[in-house]
């Protein structure tokens, strides 16, 4: 067993009302960035995990996000490569 | 007939819905701790308001998994009534008793307000002492009562007849003036596939007296004696 560090993001899903991030937007636009398209405002997890290697400790983490760290209705995730922690 | 209340850390309209069932109703409750995996015999149980678990991650989402929530989801499966107000909706939603979720209200602010719903379906074990069309007043106080779901299950729910309550004015018109969070199709309440478990964001529990401003959450509770004692 080794130790991983594995980072998580979660974003709403696209297509569905997005308040906060239109918020933001609106907000970088009247500082003058009035080139912003867009923006999402979702969270970042990071979490530390004991696995055999660095694919089971991704196969953990996404199943982490399938069935608490993110909401299937509402949210995608994208976790990224395990590094070793 | 005994109720169940079930309490979260961060549980705070379970006193409000344990004085509804035993002085309005004058029903027997009884308070669930949500670490024990004992519904102490209760007949209904109450998912009340409040912030459960601080709304850590999302709203709901680490309340599903303590102890109690195992056999609260054992008895809506069983048939027996869950009734989710607020907090205890967007439980239910995380704990796939009910369909879609509740995002963050669609102006961002927290809004707490008397609000006007129209029953839309007065045959349901939550709802058979309402009249269909009838307007009730209560309140809600949320950060996160947006519903959400996706096209075909909002489908589903209006073709069963699962959307039980919808946010309308004292006239009784469906407009998005009257939608307090922007919820699609100014859904308040929907009912499982089963009609045993009911999610709403406003509060019956705390519209059970002229002295709170209404009494129009009376008959909901009455409601479920009614059924569950026939």
């Amino acid at each position: 067993m080794a130790k991983f560090r594995i980072a998580v993001h979660i974003t709403p899903r696209k297509g569905l009302l997005d308040p906060q991030g239109n918020a933001v937007r609106d907000a970088l636009r009247t500082l003058g960035f009035t080139s912003v398209k867009d923006v999402h405002v979702g969270r970042y997890i990071l979490v530390e995990t004991d696995a055999y290697d660095a694919i089971a400790a991704e196969e953990a983490v996404t199943e982490m996000c399938q069935k608490l760290l993110a909401n299937p209705v509402t949210e995608d995730f994208e976790i990224e490569s395990a590094v070793h922690a | 007939m005994k109720f169940g209340i079930v309490t979260f850390p961060g549980s705070n309209c379970d006193y409000d819905a344990f004085q509804a069932v035993t002085d309005v109703l004058g029903e027997e409750a009884t308070y669930l701790w949500h670490k024990d995996h004992d519904l102490q015999g209760s007949d209904v149980v109450i998912l009340p308001g409040g912030f459960s678990y601080g709304d850590y991650l999302r709203a709901g989402a680490i309340a599903r998994f303590s102890p109690i929530m195992q056999e609260v989801i054992s008895h809506a499966k069983n048939g027996g009534p869950v009734l989710g107000i607020c907090n205890g909706f967007q439980i239910a939603c995380e704990a796939g008793l009910l369909p879609g979720a509740l995002m963050r209200n669609s102006h961002l602010q927290f809004v707490s307000a008397e609000v006007r719903i129209r029953v839309e379906n007065a045959d349901t074990m939550f709802t058979n002492l309402y009249e269909r069309g009838e307007i009730l007043r209560m309140p809600v106080a949320h950060g996160d009562g947006r519903y959400v779901a996706p096209a075909g299950v909002l489908e589903e729910l209006e073709g069963e007849g699962r959307v039980i309550f919808r946010y309308a004015d004292a006239s009784g018109n469906v407009s998005a003036d009257a939608n307090p969070n922007g919820s699609e199709r100014n859904i308040a309440g929907i009912v499982s596939d089963a009609g045993n478990v009911l999610g709403m964001m406003p509060h019956p529990e705390r519209a059970c007296s002229p002295l709170l401003g209404s009494s129009d959450g009376v008959r909901l509770l009455e409601s479920i004696l009614a059924k569950v004692a026939a």
